[in-house]
């Protein structure tokens, strides 16, 4: 299918569906996801004339046909049993999700603050109406990406978190997606996370499928965090080969709110990771961090916005990239300055290696500055291993293999060091290091050994 | 130990060694100075397999072994250990990792088990203090940040863990102070032995005056041109390199 097909395709599929999204939808709800179609059909679907989809491979995405469902397909067997995390020491509130729902069984979240709300997106749209309806759809309706409009028509469910003000979420909350079944699904996930004032929320989401089938999953997680609040947000993407994802990652910071974001894709088909962080109140600080691990055919592409705002804000973003054999990424970060955002500290850098000839990488920072006293910076840079530091090495008896190994894990390394949650540093050290070592890094409860080499 | 026979070597078509001829046996320590360009550095980087150079022509024995035919890491393990005049900063690669990672590789080709991190540590503390080795810098990244002396220190450190039948030190000496220069030539001393054998390579005698070498090499244009005792470092000092080059 080409692009247009796949765009009229979607049209039909709303315009089919709509009459029981409205029987099933609030009027917000539906408001949103009509709003979100009109949208839609102005923006279209990004091909690879799109500025900001150029490298992204969408043509080979949307050449595939997908089954999108608005039937629940909730699992038919305990998934708890499926999923155990494997962290050692890593304590967490685990959540499934499956296949883009809010899994009907999950595990009670106990021991936590009372006033802490964690369900289900669909549940809270009744429940905690106000709330939800306060925050929903509120950044992510800015965005003029096809994808993300296409999200925001079909979404119907996700993980929702709020915690109130002066609160402490005590453990991590991880959120497991688990895709599953037969056929190539076309999934829509969505979660609303809010951080109160001086609250803090730390959260873990973690891709796992359990299938060999083609799947395209659209994603948005929007995450507000009000004044001096603190959400320490940590994506890990391990998926297969056939695997295509669009990740959107909206945040809004409020004055002296902070986030500390980590994109890790560490496997997986063709990831795109969209990532747009509003500075919107003084003296918020956003640490955006992304690692990616590719080879062969694999693509990855993150596009970042960071949006100053309000004056004396600090944002931070490294990214950092290894490709192997004929792998292809992309990075475009854009900062915007806005004319009062005086004192604005920002700060890019995208370091890449490739260790192929046949790898490629293209990185693009891009600075739009409409105040006059601020510090920006921006680095970008594209190499190969540090041959200097490979003799040394070798020379200290390390063989070249070891060595090249302990030269790529130090390379992402800077950036784990930066995650506070010390057992999560060392899993995710683990799995990196595995995935070096040309062994697909998944949790040993796959059933499925979906990632050998075909 | 070592035999180089009319060793020729070139990098990028020119020629550096135009025919080294060099006899080091066990417990032996040799000097090898020589002005800037003589190709000191050059040797040692043949030595430790930079493959940078290419070997034209020439022979290199090394306990019994073709040297030339071995690669980096196999001629470490068999007992080869470069002191780096440039030591590289690794960031991202602890000391501490590195050296655990050396070190079990030195043991799995000895046949013998990797070090448990308890047995590790307790080595590693003994060896830092031969150096006088600041502790934290065990735990910092490879070079990273440290200074000009502590880099050299922390050579000697390596070739403590290590210890290498040949070492070969090049230009440990530069860029130490006078205090410095005593702790780094005081480790070496401690771990010279009977049964290894040193090549240190300087520019000045003054390191001579702390690691006392058995004989001295002069190397010129790529040819050892003078060789003897260690009284030449102290003629060469007097009479400076002009008196080698006419």
């Amino acid at each position: 299918m080409d692009i247009e097909t796949s765009f009229k395709k979607y049209i039909k599929l709303f315009e089919e569906t709509s009459s029981k999204l409205k029987n099933e939808d609030s009027e917000f709800v539906y408001k949103t996801r009509i709003k979100a179609f009109e949208k839609f059909k102005e923006t279209g679907l990004p091909d690879h004339n799109h500025e900001n989809y150029k490298y992204a491979g969408i043509a080979e995405i949307l050449s595939e046909d997908y089954e999108f469902s608005l039937e629940s397909r909730q699992a038919l067997v305990d998934l708890n049993h499926f999923f155990e995390c494997e962290v050692k020491d890593l304590d967490t509130h685990v959540i499934l999700l499956s296949n883009g729902e809010y899994y009907q069984n999950n595990k009670p979240i106990e021991g936590i603050n009372e006033n802490i709300i964690i369900c289900s997106l669909k549940e809270a749209k009744i429940k905690h109406k106000d709330l939800f309806e306060k925050y929903y759809n509120k950044t992510v309706s800015e965005s003029n990406d096809g994808f993300v409009a296409l999200n925001a028509m079909f979404a119907n469910d996700g993980l929702f978190i709020y915690v109130p003000d002066n609160t402490k979420v005590n453990k991590t909350i991880q959120l497991v997606n688990l895709t599953h079944g037969f056929g190539n699904k076309n999934i829509f996930k969505r979660n609303l996370v809010v951080v109160g004032k001086n609250a803090e929320l730390s959260l873990i989401i973690c891709d796992h499928t359990l299938n060999n089938s083609k799947n395209f999953t659209i994603d948005i997680t929007e995450s507000y965090v009000e004044e001096n609040g603190f959400l320490q947000y940590h994506t890990l993407q391990n998926e297969p080969n056939k695997s295509s994802v669009i990740n959107n990652l909206f945040i809004q910071l409020e004055r002296y709110a902070r986030i500390n974001s980590f994109v890790l894709s560490l496997h997986g088909g063709l990831i795109r990771n969209n990532l747009y962080a509003k500075l919107s109140g003084e003296n918020s600080e956003a640490n955006l961090y992304g690692v990616n691990l590719t080879d062969r055919k694999q693509r990855i592409d993150n596009f970042t916005i960071i949006d100053h705002i309000a004056p004396n804000c600090t944002s931070n973003e490294l990214y950092k990239g290894i490709l192997d054999e004929e792998a292809k990424g992309s990075f475009a970060g854009r900062i915007i300055v806005r004319p009062g955002a005086q004192k604005t500290n920002a700060y890019q850098t995208n370091k890449n290696i490739c260790l192929t000839p046949e790898a490629k990488m293209r990185t693009k920072p891009q600075l739009e500055i409409y105040a006059d006293d601020v510090k920006c910076s921006h680095g970008a840079t594209v190499g190969q291993l540090d041959e200097d530091a490979l003799f040394y090495l070798r020379q200290r008896g390390i063989d070249y293999k070891e060595a090249r190994l302990l030269l790529m894990f130090a390379f992402v390394n800077d950036i784990l060091l930066k995650m506070e949650i010390e057992p999560l540093r060392n899993r995710v050290a683990s799995l990196i290091n595995a995935r070096l070592r040309g062994e697909f890094s998944d949790c040993s409860h796959c059933l499925l050994n979906c990632h050998t080499r075909e | 130990m070592l035999s180089i026979k009319d060793l020729h070597a070139e990098i990028n078509g020119r020629e550096i060694l135009k025919g080294i001829n060099l006899e080091i046996k066990k417990g032996e320590v040799h000097a090898i100075m020589g002005p800037n360009g003589s190709g000191k550095s050059t040797l040692a980087s043949v030595l430790a397999g930079k493959e940078d150079y290419e070997i034209t022509k020439g022979e290199v024995l090394y306990m019994g072994k073709n040297l030339l035919d071995l690669s980096v890491e196999e001629r470490a393990k068999e007992g080869i250990f470069l002191s780096f005049q440039y030591p590289v900063e690794i960031p991202g690669v602890s000391m501490i990792n590195f050296m655990k990672t050396a070190v079990n590789e030195h043991r799995k080709y000895q046949g013998l088990p990797p070090m448990s991190s308890a047995e590790f540590l307790k080595y590693m503390r003994e060896m830092k203090d031969i150096v006088e080795l600041k502790s934290d810098l065990a735990n910092r990244s490879v070079n990273q940040g440290f200074s000009g002396g502590e880099k050299k220190r922390n050579e000697i450190f390596q070739m403590a863990m290590l210890k290498p039948k040949l070492a070969i030190l090049d230009e440990t000496d530069s860029g130490l102070d006078i205090d410095a220069l005593r702790i780094v030539a005081n480790g070496v001393n401690k771990l010279k032995t009977n049964e290894n054998s040193i090549i240190v390579i300087t520019h000045y005698q003054r390191l001579l005056d702390y690691i006392v070498p058995d004989f001295v090499h002069i190397l010129y244009d790529g040819k050892i041109v003078k060789s003897g005792t260690k009284e030449l470092a102290l003629e060469l000092e007097q009479k400076g390199y002009n008196w080698i080059k006419e």
